[in-house]
This record gives C-alpha cells, structure tokens and sequence, in this order.
C-alpha cells in the first residue's frame, strides 16, 4: 500500500506540474506550486516510512515550513501586479 | 495483519485517492477560484489522511508525533497560503468568467 500511495502522490505531482506549465494567470501556476510543495512533503514523509527512518520528517517538517514562505513571498511580489491574461478570466 | 495495518492502509488508499482526484480537478475546472476549491481538498483532507496513514508504520514512536507535528502545520498553513492567493487575486483584478459586473463608480 506504501508503494501504491507513492505512485499516486508522484501522478499528482505530474498533474500538477502540468497545471503549473498551462497555468493562462501567474496565480494558477502559484497555486499549483503550492500544491507540489505539499505532495512533495507527502512523499518525503513516505519515503521516510519506507525506510524506516524518522530522519526523513525533519526533512518533510523543513520543507513545508520553506514552502509556506516562499508562497506567501510570492504572493506579497504579484498582489500588485496587472493580471496577466485576464482578457479570458474576465467577463 | 493486525489492525493497525488494515487502519493505515485504509487511510493511505483514500488519501491517495484524493490526491489524484485534486490532481485531476485542478486540471480539468474552469477558472482559478475552483481550481483553489480543488487545491484545497489536497491541501487538508489527502494530506492529513496520508499522514494519518502513514502513523501505523511507525509506531508508537518519536516518528508519529513528528507526524503529528507535520499534519498540524499544513492544517495551519494551507489555508492561510490559499486565503493569501485568493485575496492576492481578487486585489489585482481577477474576476470569475460568469459573475456580475460591479458598477461602474457614479459621477459625483
């Protein structure tokens, strides 16, 4: 079952990756990198559960701490910005 | 094939579930504010059953508490970053395709 979860966090990373290549706003692309963050964190904590080490939690710990920074960082750049691509998101 | 087994593993099969389920709708919804609704299934309910699910494999040990430790810090953070991305939106401008528009401002 480990084994079988790890393979859908890494399907879910790839479909969000692709969210993040297609993204038609930059806040699309922020939010799916956001979401890659956390499966990322997912699949630290499993493979730390695979080997049988809790090593692997303070690296998972760590990362989402990084990965709420930096998204919150992102976000304090673009809160600004003109929408990009907004002629199809607007009515 | 003791209960903790069969627990854990129940919890990591919907986990991942719902994980590629939020993949998929992150994907496949039309605009930005319900691809957040999408992330946001992802962000809490997959991420705190995988998490759940991977406490059995470790025990009663130092492992499971910084599991815990891991699952109360994204049940912070996530709705705070997906709070921050949807006012950092709506400030700049981004409007769903079908709502109405706000008047234009009077003439004083």
């Amino acid at each position: 079952m480990l084994l079988a979860a790890g393979v859908a966090i890494l399907v879910a990373m790839g479909l969000a990756l692709l969210r993040t290549l297609l993204g038609p706003t930059i806040w699309d692309r922020i939010l799916a990198v956001n979401s890659f963050g956390t499966k990322t964190v997912l699949l630290i904590a499993l493979l730390g559960a695979l080997a049988g080490r809790t090593d692997y939690l303070d690296v998972a710990l760590l990362y989402a701490l990084i990965n709420f920074i930096g998204t919150v960082a992102l976000m304090k750049y673009v809160e600004t910005a003109p929408p990009e691509g907004a002629a199809g998101e607007r009515s | 094939m003791d209960f903790g087994a069969i627990a854990g593993g129940t919890l990591l099969g919907v986990g991942a579930l719902l994980l590629v389920v939020g993949g998929i709708g992150i994907n496949r919804f039309p605009h930005f504010y319900s691809r957040l609704h999408a992330a946001g299934v992802i962000d809490t309910l997959a991420a705190a059953l995988v998490l759940a699910g991977l406490a059995p494999v470790f025990g009663w040990t130092l492992g499971t508490l910084k599991l815990a430790m891991i699952l109360v810090f994204l049940l912070f953070t996530s709705p705070t970053a997906c709070h921050a991305l949807a006012r950092s939106a709506h400030l700049s401008g981004l409007r769903e395709p079908r709502a109405p528009q706000e008047p234009p401002p009077s003439q004083s």
